[in-house]
């Protein structure tokens, strides 16, 4: 039923390369910083897994609300598909920043606002997988985690906002800064560059990614039919 | 001409309109809460049961943290709300764990009510029982942990706070009884999605306690506020398709 398809090779070769040029902008490309030198390249990787995080949450989002509104069973396997990605490059986000504050901060872990409402996400989508994983029933699983999904959503806002309305130390780069902020730098041209060149290079393996998923969860589904067709024969 | 009598059924609460009356819709609820509430009173397992493991949580708490007279000033207000959350998580497991039993969730569904009633009178009623366990607490913190905690605006945000909590948890349990392991799916979907109003909670309660103004505590005021209100329209707009078979 799935054949390969020459399109997702096309973008999972270009998202290959897309990753090395990555590399090359973040490590050579964009210029040192000078107060909290080579560690602050771990910035581009660190923003850009946040950027994919709240985008795969945003499309686990959309796609729950279109499942219980057209009852199409793709916008299910959208929607868990995405979450799944969206944890792991939350993950990403977590620890890069984890590694980025020991030196600039001075410690692995602070209770700041931030880093407070990030765990909260990363907990919730947990809880969704889990949530996948626990029921059984597909017809009744699908409506199930399409509610909790959209209940789950509520935090992502409340951690994009979190360093723009509380006092914290996590520092603001795109917009108005809090004078409280730790580790703050101006970007140079060089650096927007590098930074606009791994977002959309994120981008792209995010759909790269969500592709290859969502077939994957298309087989498994199909899979699953055949398997309960057969014990009913 | 001929008038053949034509007999239409009639159920006494409703008639065969699909959109009830808001008469109609609270006498459901009504009912629903004055269910739960008699088959507590003939039984008294819940609220013993409780209030046996209230009492043993703030135990725990005093004999684990050691504490001396510094220290219970500063986190007597967590340990509170830590024995609200465990208790109200019990409690929620159970309210519904009777509806499996004998199949009366599945009668529920299949009168002809609206499925939002259920929830309302499930909600309503757990955090009657909800709010018995607080009065039952509070003062037992006040005799363990020598902290006045009778100030109106502390009991206030008590009833905000386990407002939020007992409607999020009404809805995530009608979740949780899906699955297999629903005594643990419940806190783990319940604990991230709550963390918002709880941490808010108990801010505001320090603030209040320690004679805090109102500028110092109204950004978390106004959270608990926020989040109640957002849950109350997403379990209104989202039950209906977590309790559909």
């Amino acid at each position: 039923m799935l054949r390969s398809n020459p399109r997702l090779k096309l973008m999972t070769v270009s998202s290959l390369i897309l990753i090395v040029l990555s590399m090359y902008m973040v490590l050579i490309y964009a210029p040192r910083e000078v107060i909290m030198g080579e560690i602050q390249r771990i910035f581009y990787y660190h923003v850009s897994s946040g950027w994919i995080a709240a985008l795969a949450f945003l499309v686990t989002l959309i796609t729950s609300i279109m499942f219980l509104a057209t009852q199409n069973e793709r916008h299910d396997h959208i929607a868990i598909s995405s979450a799944e990605i969206g944890v792991i490059f939350t993950t990403m986000n977590i620890v890069s920043g984890s590694v980025w504050a020991r030196p600039v901060w001075n410690t692995w872990w602070t209770w700041d606002p931030r880093l407070t409402t990030a765990t909260i996400m990363w907990l919730l989508y947990i809880a969704y997988l889990f949530l996948h994983a626990g029921l059984e029933d597909h017809d009744r699983r699908r409506h199930i985690t399409a509610v909790y999904g959209i209940v789950a959503f509520i935090s992502v806002p409340l951690t994009f906002m979190a360093i723009r309305i509380w006092r914290t130390i996590h520092p603001v780069v795109i917009g108005s800064a809090d004078p409280d902020a730790e580790g703050q730098f101006d970007m140079t041209a060089r650096m927007t560059t590098t930074l606009l060149f791994t977002v959309s290079t994120f981008t792209v393996l995010y759909f790269t990614i969500l592709w290859h998923r969502v077939r994957i969860q298309s087989l498994f589904e199909y899979m699953s039919k055949l398997q309960h067709q057969m014990y009913n024969d | 001409m001929m008038n053949s009598p034509v007999i239409t059924m009639k159920s006494p609460m409703y008639n065969n309109d699909k959109h009830p009356t808001t008469g109609q819709y609270w006498r459901t609820v009504k009912t629903i809460i004055w269910k739960d509430l008699s088959i507590e009173m003939r039984k008294k397992t819940l609220i013993s049961a409780l209030f046996i493991f209230s009492v043993m949580v703030t135990l725990v708490f005093t004999f684990a943290l050691d504490l001396d007279k510094s220290t219970k000033d500063n986190v007597s207000v967590g340990v509170l709300w830590v024995t609200f959350v465990f208790s109200s998580t019990l409690g929620l497991n159970q309210t519904f764990a009777n509806e499996k039993k004998h199949g009366s969730l599945e009668g529920m569904l299949l009168a002809p009510i609206d499925h939002t009633a259920i929830f309302v009178g499930k909600f309503i009623s757990t955090y009657i029982f909800v709010i018995i366990i607080e009065i039952i607490i509070i003062p037992m913190f006040y005799f363990f942990y020598g902290i006045s905690l009778f100030s109106p605006l502390f009991l206030l945000i008590v009833l905000l706070g386990s407002f939020g909590y007992t409607l999020v948890g009404t809805l995530l349990t009608s979740i949780a009884i899906r699955t297999q392991v629903r005594e643990i799916m419940l806190p783990i979907l319940l604990f991230p999605v709550s963390m918002p109003i709880i941490i808010a909670s108990v801010q505001c309660s320090n603030a209040i306690l320690s004679g805090a103004n109102w500028g110092q505590f109204s950004n978390a005021f106004n959270l608990v506020i926020v989040y109640d209100i957002i849950f109350i329209g997403v379990a209104i707009m989202t039950f209906e398709y977590l309790i559909q078979e």
